[in-house]
């Protein structure tokens, strides 16, 4: 069925149709409405979990590893510092192998205090052990959440999954969006080392140097493997579904000599920049990393790249423009735009990829060149 | 792409009438973003949101910048805000109003959004509903469909004067 509702909506739809048996949540601005929306679908029977109405966000993640621990679907939603306050169990959920789903409305980092989108919030979390994706439309928003759970609860993964949306600029704008009957895309959780009485385990046991690194390897291990279930999850969502995802969309790439890289909604509006400059004989295109972690493969090979940032590691640069760097061994154009909810159009866009200077950076609004 | 601008105060329905605005254009196989400006408003306080109404999907998620259409649901915003600002030259404006006010260069229509919503009784909290005689004035417009515009209405209200004071709105308002 087609309908006109915001992100936030989308979510807390998708959502209540996975089914979770736990969601525990604190409401934070801009993702309030998700939680909210939530929590009236529970109070009103649409929704048979437990909704745990904690008093932090660190509670709410500890609320999730319990139930998680125990077997459950669980979800939560947060942005920005409440994000941050969930980190110590962060890093828990995903040691812990827990495919907690969590979306996270992206949300600048105070101070000054400011509640418009940014990815510093989602880039302190990159070393966790989170698979990441950020989204770019309402329909994805929605579409995503069915594969977040999938994929997270898949035998060969077992780890949570953050999925970013814009603050604002996604949560709250209002698009279309087809619903789907998920039915059996998301089989029945089976965790393999969840509680149970007549077979007990240790959980949260010290773990001594000559153990704690095969842990530590395992983790890494099924990130890897996580990319094939990605890629199998994406593509039975098509079967089913009609609509087609990837680890990357790619806008006018195959024949471009520059490439505009960037996350989240910036990446949507890249593509109107790029049929701006195809007809100014600019051969460019655009590439949104969906994925974030686990990182795609990409092929960069002989192209010139500009990475859009909507972050920053000081003392760095760019997370986006570094691992696009590292990863691909290119120079790229580092360009810091966004941050604060800071508006860039799509002829902003366009002016980064026709001002480029490959092995550079600049900060939008800021006439200061590093 | 088809571009409207909508001026309120907070609380007034601005935000729904993107939203009746946007099911309508989705009722007529078009696609529709709408989306309200988020600042540190509050209740009375001027607002925008914007739609923007394309028979493709539409990517752009910057603000409207040269609108092809201004709606004004309280006139006294004019008198702090430039509510032409940007708008396409020969592009329309729809201002909730008793008077005839006219803008030299667009197209200008004047209907008493407010004086319908009160003959409905449409009364939430001692303000009248603007948001549903609106979209009546906008189907008078072509930018959506009478019908669309009511599918769109009755999928979020069931109350049936919303219908009526949209079709109240539809007869006063100008093409």
């Amino acid at each position: 069925m087609k309908k006109i509702v915001t992100g936030n909506k989308a979510i807390a739809e998708a959502v209540r149709d996975a089914k979770p048996d736990v969601v525990a949540a604190y409401p934070i601005t801009p993702q309030t409405e998700i939680v909210e929306t939530l929590a009236e679908y529970v109070s009103s029977g649409q929704l048979a979990s437990q909704y745990i109405a904690v008093e932090s966000e660190h509670s709410a993640m500890a609320a999730c590893i319990g139930a998680s621990t125990a077997g459950g679907r669980t979800f939560t939603a947060t942005s920005s510092q409440g994000l941050l306050y969930m980190h110590e169990m962060t890093n828990w959920a995903a040691g812990a192998r827990l495919p907690i789903v969590m979306a996270n409305v992206n949300r600048t980092l105070a101070p000054g205090w400011n509640i418009w989108a940014e990815h510093t919030d989602a880039m302190q979390e990159r070393d966790t052990g989170w698979l990441q994706v950020f989204v770019s439309t309402v329909q994805e928003a929605y579409d995503t959440i069915f594969m977040a759970f999938r994929i997270a609860e898949h035998n060969k993964v077992l780890l949570p999954v953050m999925v970013n949306l814009d603050g604002f600029t996604l949560s709250h704008i209002m698009q279309p969006v087809d619903t789907i009957e998920p039915g059996d895309f998301i089989p029945p959780i089976h965790l393999p080392d969840s509680v149970d009485p007549k077979n007990p385990k240790g959980y949260g046991t010290i773990t001594g140097p000559g153990d704690y690194f095969r842990f530590r390897w395992e983790l890494a291990h099924s990130m890897r493997e996580s990319v094939s279930v990605i890629e199998e999850t994406q593509s039975e969502f098509a079967k089913r579904f009609g609509r087609t995802y990837g680890l990357t969309e790619e806008y006018r790439c195959s024949d471009a000599d520059v490439v505009v890289v960037s996350l989240g909604t910036l990446g949507k509006e890249a593509e109107v920049a790029i049929d701006i400059l195809r007809d100014e004989g600019i051969k460019a295109g655009s590439l949104r990393l969906r994925w974030f972690r686990p990182f795609p493969e990409l092929d960069l090979a002989g192209k010139e790249v500009v990475v859009i940032d909507r972050d920053y590691s000081f003392g760095f640069g760019g997370v986006l423009a570094h691992s696009i760097r590292s990863k691909n061994l290119v120079k790229v154009y580092s360009v810091i735009a966004g941050l604060g909810g800071q508006e860039v159009t799509y002829d902003d866009i366009a002016g980064f990829i026709r001002n480029r200077r490959i092995g550079g950076e600049s900060w939008f609004g800021v006439n200061d060149h590093v | 792409m088809y571009e409207i601008r909508i001026h309120s105060r907070g609380g007034q329905g601005g935000v729904t009438a993107a939203r009746l605005l946007a099911m309508a254009a989705l009722h007529d196989g078009n696609y529709a973003t709408a989306c309200p400006f988020y600042g540190a408003e509050r209740r009375g306080a001027p607002v925008v949101s914007f739609v923007r109404i394309d028979d493709r999907p539409i990517r752009i998620y910057s603000q409207i910048r040269s609108p092809d259409m201004i709606i004004v649901l309280d006139k006294s915003v004019m008198l702090t805000v430039d509510v032409v600002h940007g708008l396409k030259t020969g592009g329309r404006i729809l201002i909730n109003s008793t008077h005839k006010k006219e803008f030299a260069g667009y197209i200008t229509n004047n209907v008493d959004l407010t004086g319908i919503a009160l003959r409905e009784n449409l009364v939430v909290a001692g303000s009248p509903i603007l948001n549903t005689p609106v979209i009546g004035a906008l189907a008078k417009t072509g930018i959506i469909s009478a019908d669309s515009a009511k599918s769109a209405i009755r999928g979020m209200f069931a109350d049936e004067r919303n219908i009526r004071a949209a079709e109240a709105a539809y007869a006063e308002a100008g093409a």
